[in-house]
């Protein structure tokens, strides 16, 4: 922290200059690599000016030098706290080249998957927000249950976080029928109850409420101008989910709400996040009812490789295994932008094929890019307090941010 | 084509190539419908003024990105593509135009308060500059940062590479030096026709002239 010129506000007839404050790179309430130049009057916020980059990968460079299914597991790298969530935007934009159809099965594992995810995110982004205005104790009550939603990727695909388990076609690996029935015994016995409980310290606690009703007020219009998505859009009162609207995979099967606030300031973002939670067990549950029985992923065996059994009889599904994972699969020239609703909001991913097996160019449209640059807008006016507890209800994430 | 994936399904493209086009028609160079994308080619000119029309008569509400894409064979070698939404008619359109390194396009911050942000990447990551901004600094490279690094003739490696030196006690920039060569695998398969001589074919006779391939 450093002041430019040390003078009491107090003091008559003094000038009194705006400090400015460096907030990060360094901050346990940044979420990350961020650093905020800040102008202050006293304590008020008179400009934000946020840098970031500082955890810049170059990764949709490094993706152009991949074939396309070597590219899939950089997508788990950007937003680490919701990595199914992102391969989905990227498995979606290769089938929509190659026009792939996806079998039943592997399209409701994905949104089972996805919506574990978004559970998953929301309980850490909640938990950060609550640890960012005050309150120690909810965020280790609902880390825990994040470490349930970790072990579940894990009994699928092997590994907690860097999952890359869905893939062009379908999705790496069936779960077992065990993990299925975890999973709905999860819901019913054991999530709610922690979580209610967790929640019930927060949402009508007079200091959680202090610090984020009123903060951070971005109205309709704006929120649509500042190209805002996912809960921050919702917040501000537009019924706008992705998940609804343009529906993909199974979405267009399930019956959910979508939860909108009123007031359009913190407290309603994570209100926002607090019901969809509830709407995404909703979903979990309907995938659990429904899914049927057949293959996970595309028989298309140009695109998906075979399975290693069939490997070992049969010399063509030697060949397609040896093909597929040297020279990878050709998608059609041509472009797309496929954008999903992941949990932190729209996350897109434009892709331009020239016909090879590798990528064009991938350029990947981070949820929190438009959010974090209208961080001055939102706290202009604000005290500095007030700017963690927005930068908690924004839910970002550098290595998504930066990519 | 009937559609067969399961990605996102916004309302149909149907007639809104003919809804939009004479609305642009001065600017228009190209309009076009692939994979269940609609994309208009403008002019670099009327960028600014084609979205306008786009934002205001035809619903496109929002800006959700902007991307830079960069063609080192073309006369004018970016592209820069803007990816519109409707929230009201649910539906995405994508408008791009074509610069080089010293044609700026105009800027849309006018329009779009997120769009700074947007053309300080496409700014930073492939020097394609926009008239207008009035804050395009670097946004994603490091302080201090030269060049490019998503052009085509950027190496991955770059050219500078930073370590903590323990003797100046501070983190130092150096040229980059490579422990092993760069390796670029190309899989792309022989008998498909690669275009440089394989390992090993420099030995056969050279194909007598006129023959064809087989």
């Amino acid at each position: 922290m450093t002041l430019t010129k040390e003078e009491s506000p107090t003091t008559e007839g003094e000038i009194v200059t705006n400090y400015t404050i460096n907030f990060g790179p360094q901050h346990p309430a940044a979420h990350g690599v961020l650093r905020m130049v800040m102008e202050l009057d006293g304590e008020v916020i008179e400009r934000i000016d946020p840098h970031v980059g500082l955890l810049h990968r170059g990764t949709e460079k490094l993706i152009e030098h991949k074939t396309y299914l070597q590219a899939l597991p950089y997508f788990d790298r950007l937003d680490y706290c919701s990595p199914l969530a992102m391969e989905h935007s990227y498995v979606l934009a290769i089938e929509k080249l190659l026009n792939l159809e996806v079998p039943l099965r592997a399209q409701y594992l994905r949104v089972l998957f996805a919506e574990l995810t978004r559970i998953c995110n929301h309980m850490l982004n909640m938990g950060a927000h609550i640890l960012d205005v005050g309150a120690f104790t909810p965020n280790l009550w609902i880390m825990d249950l994040r470490e349930d939603c970790l072990t579940f990727f894990e009994r699928a695909s092997g590994a907690r976080m860097h999952s890359a388990w869905f893939r062009p076609g379908g999705v790496h690996q069936d779960v077992p029928e065990k993990l299925l029935v975890d999973i709905g015994a999860w819901l019913d016995n054991r999530f709610f109850q922690l979580f209610e409980d967790a929640m019930s310290l927060v949402m009508d606690n007079r200091i959680f409420k202090q610090r984020n009703v009123d903060i951070g007020v971005v109205a309709r219009e704006d929120a649509i101008a500042w190209g805002f998505s996912g809960p921050m859009i919702r917040a501000a009162g537009i019924p706008w989910d992705l998940r609804k609207s343009q529906p993909y995979d199974v979405y267009d099967r399930m019956e959910f709400d979508v939860p909108v606030g009123t007031n359009s300031d913190c407290y309603d973002r994570f209100m926002v996040r607090v019901k969809e939670v509830y709407e995404s067990a909703k979903i979990i549950r309907q995938c659990l009812r429904d899914m049927p029985g057949g293959p996970i992923a595309s028989t298309d065996r140009k695109v998906v490789p075979p399975k290693r059994g069939e490997m070992k009889q049969s010399m063509e599904s030697l060949i397609h295994h040896f093909k597929l994972y040297t020279e990878g699969f050709h998608v059609p020239a041509g472009e797309v932008y496929v954008a999903t609703e992941s949990p932190k909001g729209e996350f897109g991913v434009y892709l331009v094929s020239d016909g090879t097996n590798k990528p064009y160019r991938c350029k990947i449209r981070p949820t929190a890019f438009s959010h974090l640059q209208a961080m001055e807008f939102m706290s202009k006016g604000h005290m500095l307090p007030d700017v963690t507890a927005i930068l908690g209800a924004i839910d970002v994430v550098f290595g998504e941010c930066d990519r | 084509m009937a559609v067969l994936h399961s990605a996102p399904r916004f309302a149909s493209n149907e007639g809104v190539i003919e809804a939009i086009s004479p609305t642009i028609s001065v600017w228009l160079i190209e309009a076009t419908e692939a994979h269940g994308e609609v994309i208009f080619r403008v002019t670099r000119d009327g960028i600014a003024r084609v979205l306008e029309i786009l934002r205001d008569a035809h619903e496109y509400q929002q800006l959700m990105e902007i991307a830079g894409v960069d063609y080192p064979s073309r006369p004018e070698r970016f592209e820069v593509v803007y990816m519109l939404q409707s929230l009201t008619r649910n539906h995405r359109v994508m408008v791009k135009c074509s610069a080089s390194e010293d044609t700026p396009v105009p800027t849309v911050t006018t329009l779009w308060p997120n769009a700074g942000w947007l053309e300080r990447e496409v700014f930073d990551m492939f020097g394609v500059t926009f008239a207008g901004n009035p804050d395009l600094r670097r946004i994603l490279t490091d302080y201090g940062f030269e060049g490019h690094p998503f052009r085509k003739d950027f190496p991955m490696t770059g050219y500078t590479e930073l370590r903590y030196s323990e003797e100046e006690k501070r983190v130092v920039y150096e040229p980059v030096e490579l422990a092993q060569e760069m390796r670029s695998f190309d899989f792309l398969s022989p008998w498909e026709g690669a275009d440089y001589v394989l390992p090993g074919d420099e030995k056969a006779p050279a194909r007598p002239e006129g023959e064809a391939k087989k």
